[in-house]
């Protein structure tokens, strides 16, 4: 055996092992989590792999995504053509082109040469937008776009591909390979002046460089960002099926821990997530509690469970205390208590990360123990559990006052077995003055259309949205029991909100419960009655230059994007304006996740930063599908002083006001 | 030593409502909670109990389904719930209820040294403001009423400083322990239970003392203790407010002008 195969061998062995070994230290971590159930259902998880790990689903949603793209296909094609390069290391005499049919075997080589020269391409081109043409979210304060990581990763490749051209180009060039690689071949013709000895030293040391970077560059990925490259497929395999906002239930019984306080307390998926950020940088840049200055970055909060992972995660496992606690003073590996109740839980990092990393629940998480083991919660909060769990509303009034809206229509109680819908009104349906002319345009239309509708009036609870996102999940429990087992008892089928709270929890939480019937925003109800006819609208104009505001809880909480839109062009004879972040990457009014009751202390308020995106629209009505939306948008234009120049209308008010 | 907070659970008074033929307060349906004054006794009872390893016992004279509000004490941390409850002690004004708590009291001295009672100020169903003075009277104890801080407990001397919060003023006195102390709300925050000590709370046992145990003389005791009737209860009319100013287009001059009609009306203090 050659010197040069035996050294190599050996080189390769240690590689292979040393990469295997941090490969196991690594998933020994994640193995200290807690269980969770992410094996069901294999045919939907593959479904999930091929559409957002190999055809790139969320990667490509952004423009340069593609470039990303085209990297990881040359990264698929190229696993072949290394593949080939070490068994030939490895075993004198090895042929791929040998084992394989002559045209496969010419056809490989032109894949191979052409897909490396487009790998170098996107090497280049990643380079230079990191070094000059980098996106502010690329960057934060544990890293940046030009970091030396970063860097390093790329020059690994290039020089991969390079030193592949090389070594093909000599050989070219030496007459030992009848080419069927055209970039190699044209590199070949400038070294045909070279003798023979050079250029069979140029093949030795592209030969050498092209093994070592190879081995270097896999033992860089499970130490590095670049470990997603080993685990985003999986991760997209392990997604969860049900809305990441609809988080497991909690069991209370004696000696129970509530939520996570320590890091082995997440579940191994959340910690398969932390070792699977790509530090893209996305969900930071659609986060409104990042972009209004909040100490809140989702990419940061998956880093710093990572950073604690790999510090306490060993001692954690042999039950010692770690050093690093995961609550407590910001700093790397540690999340202050203001970034966790900064989370509007409006979704946008969830639905944006290209890996399928679920930020905002490990965020609810944090919440879940600080109020259940701890009790330490902003000071707003106190009121507002306990007015929950006195008089099932956030405001604390009188539940007898629930039905006041109504006066005017006469008995509407719910009858089981009669009524077909039932009008689940919700808190602030029933107690916010503004959104009580919501109520009643919604009653207003229903009755239009015929509409067999009833309320539950003063035995109607709060259904305890708010509370669940802002971690008070004892409490939500008892909420949500009560309320299925009321909705049971009056054998409700069918059910309409005007709130996507209620209705994100009645459809998705309550589940949970046994509670599975058919719940409609009330979005859909009027937009199935208008397309069915039974809705006669006059599509008016007054209403002006009309925008639409899409509410996270309908919106990327529930995939209903288009109900609201075609309610509003059914009603005004026109689709509404956009605003320039609409749908899948709309931005939060800034009220969802309990944020509704909590002040806004630090950093710029994220309603203004909404209204302001409006105004470039230049809007007359600013319609909204969403109590708290309403309130938030109502405000900031008034803090603008632009309350009486823009009219701020829920959808269902546009349209009653189209029925006359 | 030890430290007792008296507690009442309360119809929640922004749900009730007068029935307008009798005259008396429609409690059907209406939630009840605990006293919100005495949530804040208890808090201070507690917080010296984190402080100084005290022991602590809420005490509550009411109808038996008062356990629920003693279980919310155990939720948040007291090492006792009594609960004085028996059919004789039922109807009571300030004066009989007094009697059955001082008695309690009392009892609960015998066995251990008691270093101060809280109540709250007064509470929202009654708002008489009178148990707590009256407690500190049948007992000799000292009476600090309307208290917003506790500056220092001497334990050497077995004296206490408080601030005391009145209108437009405060005042800073100390009194020789044992002592009576009657708290405001800007006493502290409450805290919120912990849900391993909800569900722990469940499962304790509360303490029931009914007249066999407390050995009173049932005329003195509920209604034929008690020397008040009440004639009638009434919502007073109000009068029509009236708006000044315009907040929108000036809201500067129409803050001072609130605030002269304010002044004007003895209802601020400069």
């Amino acid at each position: 055996m050659p010197l040069q195969q035996t050294v190599f061998i050996i080189i390769f062995a240690v590689s292979v092992f040393s990469f295997l070994f941090s490969c196991y230290q690594r998933l020994q971590l994640v193995a200290i989590g807690a269980p969770e159930n992410r094996f069901d259902n294999p045919w939907a998880r593959l479904l999930g792999v091929f559409s957002y790990a190999f055809a790139q689903r969320r990667v490509l949603a952004r423009p340069y995504g593609f470039n990303h793209f085209l990297l990881f296909w040359a990264f698929i094609v190229l696993l072949l053509a290394n593949a080939e390069f070490l068994i030939e290391g490895l075993i004198s005499d090895f042929s791929l082109a040998a084992l394989l049919p002559v045209a496969l075997g010419h056809g490989l080589k032109l894949l191979f040469d052409i897909v490396s020269v487009v790998a170098l391409g996107c090497v280049l081109v990643a380079f230079v937008r990191r070094l000059f043409f980098s996106p502010e979210y690329l960057g934060t304060d544990y890293t940046r776009p030009a970091s030396g990581e970063a860097l390093l990763i790329l020059a690994m490749i290039a020089t991969l591909m390079i030193a592949f051209f090389l070594l093909n180009a000599a050989h070219i060039a030496l007459g030992q390979e009848v080419s069927w690689r055209p970039i190699s071949s044209a590199l070949a013709v400038l070294l045909q002046g070279l003798r023979g000895e050079t250029l069979q030293g140029l093949a030795q040391v592209a030969w050498w460089i092209h093994a070592l970077v190879l081995l270097l560059f896999m033992n860089f990925l499970p130490r590095s960002k670049h470990m997603h490259i080993l685990t985003a497929i999986p991760n997209c395999y392990f997604k969860s099926l049900e809305k990441p906002n609809t988080q497991p239930r909690e069991t209370f019984e004696k000696g129970a821990r509530y939520g996570v306080s320590s890091v082995e307390q997440y579940s191994w998926k959340d910690l398969f997530d932390s070792l699977t950020c790509t530090e893209c940088g996305r969900c930071q840049d659609l986060c409104p509690a990042h972009s209004t200055s909040k100490p809140l970055n989702p990419r940061k909060i998956v880093h710093d469970i990572k950073i604690n992972l790999l510090k306490n995660g060993l001692a954690r496992k042999e039950g010692a205390t770690g050093s690093l606690p995961l609550i407590g003073a910001a700093k790397e590996g540690t999340i202050c208590e203001e970034a966790i109740w900064s989370c509007t839980t409006c979704g946008a990092c969830t639905s944006v990360c290209p890996a399928l990393i679920e930020q905002m629940p490990k965020i609810v998480k944090l919440r879940r123990h600080l109020v259940q083991e701890k009790a330490q919660f902003p000071e707003e909060l106190l009121n507002l559990f306990e007015n929950m769990e006195q008089r099932s509303n956030p405001w604390g009034i009188a539940p007898s006052e629930r039905t006041k809206w109504s006066g005017q229509l006469g008995d509407r109680t719910f009858k089981p077995g009669e009524t077909e819908y039932l009008f689940f009104v919700g808190c602030a349906g029933a107690f916010d003055n503004r959104n009580k002319h919501v109520t009643v345009a919604l009653a207003t239309i229903m009755d239009a259309a015929g509409v067999s509708w009833g309320m539950l009036g003063k035995e109607e609870q709060c259904c305890g949205d708010s509370v669940r996102r802002l971690g008070n999940e004892f409490v939500f429990e008892r909420m949500a029991k009560a309320n299925v087992s009321l909705l049971k008892e009056k054998k409700v089928t069918k059910i309409v909100t005007q709130c996507p709270h209620c209705f994100n929890t009645l459809k998705n939480d309550y589940k949970q419960y046994g509670l599975e019937i058919e719940v409609l925003h009330h979005s859909q109800l009027i937009d199935q009655l208008a397309k069915t006819g039974r809705l006669k609208l006059h599509q008016q104009s007054g209403q002006g230059k009309v925008i639409f505001h899409d509410s996270c809880y309908l919106g990327r909480h529930n995939d209903t994007y288009e109900a609201p839109r075609a309610v509003l062009q059914a009603a005004t004879g026109r689709l509404p304006g956009e605003f320039g972040r609409n749908r899948e990457n709309g931005f939060c009014c800034g009220a969802g996740g309990g944020r509704m009751w909590l002040e806004e202390q630090s950093g710029s308020r994220i309603n203004l930063e909404r209204v302001k995106e409006a105004m470039a629209q230049q809007p007359d009505t600013l319609c909204v599908s969403c109590p708290y939306c309403m309130t938030m948008m109502e405000d900031g234009l008034k803090d603008l002083g632009l309350g009486d120049k823009v009219r701020v209308k829920d959808i269902a008010e546009v349209t009653a006001e189209a029925l006359r | 030593m030890l430290i007792i907070s008296c507690i009442k659970q309360v119809p929640d008074t922004t749900q009730v409502k007068i029935d307008p033929v009798t005259n008396t307060l429609i409690r059907d349906g209406i939630p009840f909670i605990i006293n919100p004054y005495d949530s804040h006794a208890l808090e201070e009872s507690l917080r010296l109990k984190d402080r100084y390893g005290m022991r602590t016992v809420a005490l509550s004279m009411g109808p038996p389904n008062t356990v629920a509000t003693l279980r919310k004490a155990y939720a948040i941390g007291v090492d006792e719930a009594i609960l004085l409850t028996d059919r004789c002690f039922g109807g009571a004004d300030t004066l009989a209820t007094s009697k059955v708590l001082a008695a309690a009291i009392e009892r609960l001295t015998q066995k251990e040294e008691v270093g101060i009672v809280f109540c709250g100020k007064q509470t929202i169903d009654g708002d008489t403001a009178q148990v707590g003075p009256g407690i500190a009277s049948r007992l000799g104890f000292s009476q600090l009423t309307l208290v917003d801080r506790i500056e220092s407990i001497d334990f050497l001397r077995k004296t206490i400083k408080v601030r005391r919060k009145l209108e437009g003023r405060h005042e800073i006195v100390e009194a020789p322990l044992p002592v009576m102390i009657t708290v405001v709300r800007e006493l502290n925050r409450p805290r919120y239970p912990v849900v391993a000590m909800r569900l722990e709370a469940e499962e304790k046992e509360i303490k029931v003392w009914d007249n066999s145990v407390l050995q009173l003389d049932v005329e003195t005791v509920g209604l034929k203790g008690s020397p008040t009737w009440v004639s009638k209860i009434f919502s007073p009319e109000r009068d029509q407010g009236e708006i000044i100013g315009d907040g929108i287009s000036d809201p500067v001059g129409t803050a001072s002008l609130l605030i002269d009609k304010l002044l004007s009306k003895d209802l601020l203090t400069v």
